[in-house]
């Protein structure tokens, strides 16, 4: 049974809305929580204490995802009796996947998706050329860790991710690229 | 039959809708792709190009209906203005070509829009500078992942290159157009809005000559001719493109999924 939102301390609503967002999965990877992925960038009681602003930021321009995650966000938010709630969408800073928690990553991982490096190092160099220097940024297989793997294409299911091989356990898999 | 939009002619919105317009006529060309293309992973990567050129035009669309003030949407802006107020490069309206053009024509335009987003970032309007923020990241990757294709076709087969360069040679002719600048580009750089494009032909031919020589493929020479797209005066396949593209909207108004 939920409490009605007017109970709550402002910040037990907040901290509750934390914890009502960390059961929101991403659709396209459903590894992961909105808050693993680093894309609730902000929760708050803004003005009179009626609604909860939830501040979200998208991964790609293009991600189809990103309605349906907005969708989902305030459902939840209902489900947990915190409402009324609204989402707003916030472009800058443009979200890196440098905010992929750790214990994100973790779950990458273990759902067979290799996460992704550092962003820092990926764009100093503006263009690395098939047989160039690629082989300097190594991407780990998921499954038995070897580092012997190669890109078979730059884009995966989705824009956000690539596909990979392991030349030691042959198997395919995905990259989270760094972005 | 939906009748069609007019924005004021505002220096700011045509600097936007220039760059929005780009992006969502291109997007549209790459989609003609999906289901066709050579192998299937370049299928995916041209639909996933495709979707962030459109993400992008979304955005960049609905910030000219904001700055253009008469309440249109990005919608709007897209299904319901003619050809003659469309802003986009030549170059991304022509037909999709051959693979060999599609990663040539990519590679252009892709290094012009990181040129370009890397300069918005610190533009004086907020929403463009948090617009480009997020787009030049996805640019860096649609110029690696093209340039990688036109090294591979240029240094390929002698039927690989001689389509890739025959591709260059026909897609060059439309490069001036990316960098004649004009009262809107003053306007922009008078305000902070952003950099005319005349101050991005340097840096992009440097990229460019980059990706061509490793392609080993001679940069072309230059041309005497001039395509105005930008200006709102299209080659005759805009038109095609248009229909197909706004046909829905036009034939069943406000029509959603």
């Amino acid at each position: 049974m939920t409490r009605p939102a007017g109970d709550r301390s402002a910040e037990d609503r907040v901290a509750e809305a934390w914890q009502a967002l960390a059961t929101v999965l991403d659709p396209e990877v459903p590894a992961l929580s909105v808050c693993d992925l680093g894309i609730v960038r902000e929760v708050r009681l803004p003005g009179d204490g009626a609604a909860l602003e939830i501040v979200l930021t998208p991964t790609y321009s293009g991600c189809p995802a990103t309605e349906v995650i907005e969708h989902d966000v305030l459902a939840a938010i209902d489900a947990a009796g915190l409402g009324p709630a609204r989402v707003r969408l916030q472009r800058a800073p443009a979200w890196t996947t440098d905010w992929i928690s750790e214990e994100g990553r973790r779950k990458l991982r273990e759902y067979g998706i290799a996460p992704p490096g550092p962003v820092s190092g990926e764009v100093a160099v503006p263009l690395r050329f098939v047989g160039g220097r690629r082989s300097a940024s190594k991407v780990a297989c998921p499954r038995c860790a070897s580092e012997d793997t190669e890109r078979i294409s730059a884009f995966g299911a989705t824009a956000c991710k690539a596909m990979y091989r392991c030349r030691s356990c042959r198997e395919p898999f995905e990259h989270f690229k760094p972005i | 039959m939906q009748s069609s939009i007019e924005l004021r002619r505002d220096p700011a919105v045509q600097y936007v809708l220039r760059i929005g317009d780009t992006c969502l006529i291109l997007g549209q060309r790459l989609a003609e792709w999906c289901g066709h293309a050579p192998v299937l992973e370049e299928d995916i990567a041209m639909a996933n190009m495709a979707l962030d050129l459109v993400g992008q035009a979304r955005a960049l669309l609905t910030h000219a209906g904001h700055l253009d003030g008469q309440g249109l949407d990005e919608d709007r802006l897209a299904f319901l203005r003619d050809e003659r107020d469309y802003c986009n490069l030549t170059l991304v309206e022509l037909p999709r070509g051959d693979f060999a053009f599609t990663v040539v024509r990519n590679t252009m335009v892709a290094t012009l829009l990181k040129l370009l987003w890397e300069r918005l970032a610190v533009s004086a309007d907020a929403e463009l500078s948090g617009i480009a923020g997020k787009a030049v990241k996805e640019a860096r990757y649609h110029q690696q992942h093209s340039a990688d294709w036109v090294v591979r076709l240029g240094d390929g087969t002698a039927q690989s290159r001689a389509r890739t360069e025959a591709a260059v040679a026909r897609a060059w002719r439309y490069t001036p157009e990316m960098f004649d600048s004009d009262a809107v580009d003053d306007a922009a750089h008078a305000s902070g809005l952003g950099p005319r494009w005349s101050e991005l032909r340097e840096p992009w031919l440097a990229e460019m000559t980059l990706v061509l020589q490793e392609a080993i493929l001679p940069l072309p020479p230059a041309s005497a001719f001039r395509s105005t797209g930008k200006f709102g005066r299209h080659s005759e396949h805009m038109g095609f493109l248009l229909t197909e593209m706004q046909y829905l909207q036009r034939a069943f108004p406000g029509a959603v999924w």
